[in-house]
């Protein structure tokens, strides 16, 4: 690893840092003592039988699986301490670009956790779950009037497969047409799932260059339009951050040559309440509850996908649909001919729909627009307090985010991106998205989301000045960044190249367990 | 709501940007003609915090069906014990409010948790490496079956009549963009009517060397354990791969992990594992593969390295199967991982331990055992299947028709289902009952009570 | 930067040396500098054949994930198992142990369709400067 000299602890730089918690803690499989007992599942007394008296000796299991046995106290702990070593959205700014941190109102979580949600069976009669056969009813409906869309889905699991879930969709359209054509165009700002969802539905990606202002031109798109191209793909606004003005020439380019417009919906939180993708020539659009909708990111998930389209595309989404009677009642309909069937059991990522119902019941209709004007609000106004602190690849009034690079800086003093990212990390933020979009060398996404007070933008963009004058004073403190983290910069390389996916017995004795 | 700025504060932010209104902010971003008129009739009016609790809990209480008593009901999602401390400790903020650990050195929390995850998800598979996990057990399983086509680079998958129905409906959904135009790619292997587990005659009929995988139920979805150590055979004899599912991984306590018995790709579903039945989601899809597998495997993985000062953590790592690196050409479009869900059923395999889990599915299976007795001697109900099964059966009703069932056990608070005809037609008067750890003696008499007033 | 004489080159950074109608191939100094640290390789089986610029293998870094092409038509007999366990060897020794697949030749003739090393050097000089 690293064989430079380490950077003097007594430094100012170093020192004058926000100190992380950090309790050491080993693989919960080390604590394991065999015997020590965590939970009572066995009435006493009662004892239980031999699995030989109901299965076949071959179907019995040899020897148990390698769960660690610890008691509740040493458990719990190992888990505390764990969470101590992350830094999460409830401990500070998280302007994460693309991934919309906003605040997460702790009232969704009481209503998700109320015992008629946790715990009603997906197999229950519908008599019995009309509760939660209206909340998504009436999710849907608010959903489809806020994107200006004919009818939803919420079934796809997470944003990534709701863009699968829209693709597919696409290939049933055309397939019905007689030709299920055998391309799609995707802008070469666009997020990489773009390409990996198309693929999966069997199309080839075109790549389309946005052009010098950062956006797609209706001209571009029309050059390799035709009738093979079965959709363009478009993310509004785009990962610059910039609202893709031409949208609606684009759809018409597309739509003359029978082609659909495919929107990823990753960034609605900007356009809520004020632009309905629908309206703008978008077919079909994915959303992810947990960016707009306010659903926690749960490091990684659980998320979900909804999936909205105009009415020439209904016949495809997936089933089971929810239908209102004329008597007000709900229930579920799978005999839908036209549909590309279901993309994962059940009916979707149920708790995270009430997570979403509300927070729409929170905001309310005219709600909506303070939602994207403040998320807009506090983008212009960081960027304008960073001023020239750093190179801006593309002109233009950005909306819930902005693209900076490290162009600026590493020519004037060697720093680049990852040292601004990592040197965040000691001052008590989270970085922005680094190194994303692939069109810009160096990036730095930044979104402030509409959740930050003007306070916190102007010591953010302390931070960063601190950082840019740092970099002319003294690099390898930032070359060497993060100091004030439990673990210095990780080796990914040898991750890779010797992958340790899973703890071994005998690991404890490796020697250097932290 | 939840937008912090006060008037005063809106002034000052446009002053220093240089417009007058956030709409002029607007007007410079965004065409004007493309701004909406209005039109949100169909979202409701905001509420104030006490009107809007009473609000969700009206609709919670109208889920007269929620499982607050005793449930009988399977099918894929299980109303197993749930240890108290998992839901307080993944809703702590700092798991909760964390997004994908890509800033590793501020996030080795997720990052150990998930590899401890991996770890235990790879003991309970029986595989050498196991991912942080997929959207539920159903996408599990269709992923499984696009990466047995990518290694065997054949493209045909036999699924068993007998693996659950939403699962097969979700593989040929995943399918069916790949399929070149009308040719079926997901072609359906039998079930034998007597056993209830796959017709191992009918595989071998159609298995050759256009088979990449077989997919089956482990139990299936009748609750029958399947003989994989015969369906491994014919399935490598022809050089296919064998994935299983298994949607109740409880029986994992005491059943032979899978891929000890053959599997390639054995997937699972991991709610009943310290999740709630939440209306059926969020769930988490266990995946695991050989370590020679595993760069085709779809997913996020998380693995062991060290850091500049040669300490050990975490980082996200094998990114080059995956859409962000690999683009059109990834394993998968997956981009995270069911994160907050797979670390509740880590948090919950650490408080059973191997014991608990093991007693849990021996008192799952020993309720299911005697009260499947207890009914097939009822008038007017018989068994389905004789095969062996683990904690879940069929029931045939010989006189009453089995909606008329369900709704009179829903009168007496009681939970079964669901009903096989909804799939099956040959098993029109079929109920699919099910029995967690979490029944007592006084449950199952409840139950047995109720079907002998309703079903005769 | 290193392109030894007695190699043949692509335009898209492959080497070839040939021998006896078989073909060793790798990845240029110069790629290998480009991808950054080679993570893993997938590289084809022994008995697959490949026509002249047909995606053949695949590099990976943490970084980037790059298709490498038939530089010549053949069928694989050998590839070099050793970069399974020591991918490094790519970034290390590019000519030597970090070869990746030999191929029988099915033409000849397409041999003088590759630079020579001055060609090839050149090549490199004005990707540089673009």
């Amino acid at each position: 690893m690293s064989e430079k000299k380490p950077v003097d602890t007594r430094h100012r730089a170093v020192r004058d840092v926000v100190r992380h918690v950090s309790f050491d803690e080993p693989a919960v499989f080390e604590k394991s003592v065999p015997g020590r007992r965590g939970t009572r599942i066995t009435p006493p007394g009662r004892s239980l039988p031999d699995p030989g008296a109901w299965l076949p000796e071959a179907m019995i299991r040899k020897s148990p699986p390698g769960l660690p046995e610890l008691s509740e106290n040493e458990a719990v702990r190992h888990w505390v301490r764990l969470s101590s070593w992350n830094f999460c959205i409830d401990h500070g700014f998280y302007p994460l670009g693309s991934c919309t941190m906003k605040y997460n109102p702790k009232v969704n979580e009481a209503a998700a956790r109320m015992e008629g949600m946790a715990r009603l069976h997906p197999y229950a009669p519908e008599s019995g779950a009309q509760g939660a056969l209206e909340l998504m009813w009436s999710l849907e409906r608010a959903l489809a009037c806020i994107c200006g869309f004919d009818a939803f889905t919420l079934q796809p699991a997470a944003g990534a497969q709701g863009e699968l879930t829209a693709l597919m969709m696409i290939r049933a359209h055309h397939r019905a047409q007689g030709n299920p054509r055998s391309k799609v165009l995707i802008p070469d700002t666009a997020h990489g799932t773009n390409p990996a969802s198309a693929a999966l539905n069997g199309y080839r990606s075109v790549a389309v260059e946005s052009g010098e202002q950062g956006i797609l031109l209706a001209g571009d798109v029309a050059k390799v339009m035709d009738e093979e191209v079965a959709a363009v793909m478009i993310t509004n606004p785009n990962t610059l951050g910039l609202f893709e003005r031409e949208i609606r020439q684009v759809a018409r380019v597309v739509h003359e040559k029978g082609g659909l417009v495919f929107g990823d919906g990753a960034n609605l939180n900007a356009l809520m309440g004020r632009v309905k993708p629908g309206e703008v020539g978008i077919d079909v659009m994915q959303l992810n509850l947990h960016k707009t909708f306010s659903t926690p990111h749960g490091g990684g998930g659980p998320g979900s996908g909804p999936v909205g389209c105009v009415e020439k595309l209904t016949p495809y989404l997936p089933v089971p649909r929810i239908v209102r009677d004329e008597d007000g009642s709900f229930h579920l309909d799978e005999k839908m001919p036209g549909t590309i069937g279901r993309v994962r059991s059940f009916y979707g990522n149920f708790g995270m729909l009430v997570r979403a119902w509300t927070y729409i019941l929170a905001v309310g209709r005219s709600g909506l627009g303070d939602v994207s004007g403040m998320s807009v609000l506090n983008a212009n106004y960081l960027m304008t307090l960073l001023g020239g602190l750093f190179h801006r690849p593309y002109d233009g009034t950005p909306m819930h985010e902005f693209v900076l690079t490290d162009k600026k800086l590493k020519k004037e003093t060697g720093v680049q991106t990852m040292d601004v990212a990592k040197r965040l990390l000691d001052l008590g933020y989270h970085p922005p998205t680094v190194y994303f979009p692939l069109v810009v060398q160096g990036a730095l996404m930044i979104e402030p989301t509409e959740t930050e007070t003007p306070e916190t933008l102007e010591a953010f963009a302390g931070a960063l000045e601190r950082i840019v004058r740092e970099a002319g004073e003294d690099p390898e403190v930032l070359h060497e960044a993060p100091h004030a983290t439990r673990l210095g910069r990780l080796d990914d390389t040898l991750a890779a190249r010797r992958p340790v996916l899973r703890w071994t017995p005998g690991d404890e004795e490796d020697g250097n367990a932290s | 709501m939840y937008t912090p700025h006060t008037d005063e504060d809106i002034r000052r932010m446009l002053e220093r940007i240089g417009v007058g209104s956030v709409d002029e902010l607007f007007a410079r971003a965004v065409p004007g003609e493309m701004l909406t008129s209005g039109g949100f009739e169909d979202v409701p009016e905001a509420m104030d915090l006490a009107s809007l609790i009473k609000t969700m809990r009206a609709l919670s209480d109208r889920n007269t069906a929620s499982c607050i008593g005793s449930c009988f009901a399977g099918g894929g999602a299980y109303a197993h014990l749930v240890h108290p401390a998992v839901d307080q400790i993944i809703s702590r903020s700092e798991f909760l409010t964390a997004y994908t650990p890509y800033q590793a050195e501020v996030s080795q929390g997720t990052l150990q948790a998930v590899f401890e995850f991996q770890t235990m998800v790879a003991e309970l598979l029986g595989t050498q490496v196991a991912n942080a996990s997929m959207y539920d057990g159903a996408s599990a399983a269709a992923e499984a079956a696009l990466m047995a086509r990518r290694v065997t680079k054949r493209n045909k998958v036999l699924v068993s009549e007998a693996l659950h129905p939403e699962y097969r409906h979700v593989i040929r959904t995943y399918l069916a963009g790949l399929a070149p135009e009308g040719v079926e790619e997901v072609l359906t292997i039998g079930y034998a009517k007597d056993t209830g587990a796959t017709d191992t005659v009918a595989l071998a009929g159609r298995l050759g060397d256009d088979v990449a995988a077989v997919v089956v139920g482990y139990p299936n979805v009748f609750g029958v354990v399947e003989d994989l150590t015969s369906i491994a055979k014919a399935a490598h004899d022809a050089g296919a791969l064998l994935v299983t599912a298994t949607a109740e991984p409880v029986s994992l306590g005491i059943l032979e992990a899978p891929a000890v018995l053959g599997a390639d790709i054995p997937t699972a579903e991991g709610q009943a594992l310290g999740l709630p039945v939440s209306f059926g989601g969020p769930g988490v899809g266990l995946f695991g593969c050989s370590k020679k597998k595993a760069r085709h495997m779809p997913g996020r993985l998380v693995g062991r390295t060290v850091d500049t000062r040669g300490k050990n953590g975490y980082v996200l790592t094998l990114a080059m199967r995956e859409q962000h690196i690999r683009r059109e050409r990834a394993t998968s479009n997956i981009c995270t991982n069911q994160g907050l869900c797979a670390l509740a059923v880590t948090v919950h395999l650490s408080l059973l331990g191997p014991e608990g889990l093991r007693e849990q599915a021996l008192m799952s299976a020993a309720n299911a055992h005697a009260l499947r007795e207890r009914i097939a001697a009822l008038d007017g109900f018989e068994d389905v299947f004789d095969g062996p099964f683990f904690n879940e059966f069929a029931i045939r009703s010989k006189r009453v028709p089995v909606a008329d069932l369900i709704e009179g056990l829903a009168e007496r608070r009681l939970l079964a289902g669901p009903a096989l005809g909804r799939w099956y037609p040959e098993l029109a008067n079929v109920l699919l009952v099910s029995t967690t750890e979490c029944l007592c003696t006084q449950d199952m008499d409840a139950l047995v009570a109720a079907l002998r007033e309703v079903g005769r | 930067m290193d392109f030894p004489n007695d190699l043949k080159y692509t335009k898209t950074h492959e080497w070839v040396k040939t021998e006896d109608g078989v073909a060793t191939c790798g990845l240029t100094a110069f790629a290998a500098e480009q991808i950054g640290d080679v993570v893993q390789l997938e590289l084809p089986e022994e008995g697959q054949t490949f026509k002249l610029d047909e995606p053949i293998a695949v590099v990976e870094s943490s970084k980037a994930s790059e298709e490498i092409f038939a530089p010549l038509s053949g069928t694989v007999v050998a590839s070099n198992m050793d970069l399974e366990g020591e991918p490094e060897k790519v970034n290390e020794s590019p000519y030597g142990d970090g070869w990746m697949f030999k191929m029988e030749m099915s033409d000849e003739s397409e041999v003088s369709g590759l630079l020579d090393a001055d060609a090839y050097a050149k090549h490199v000089a004005e990707l540089k400067e673009g």
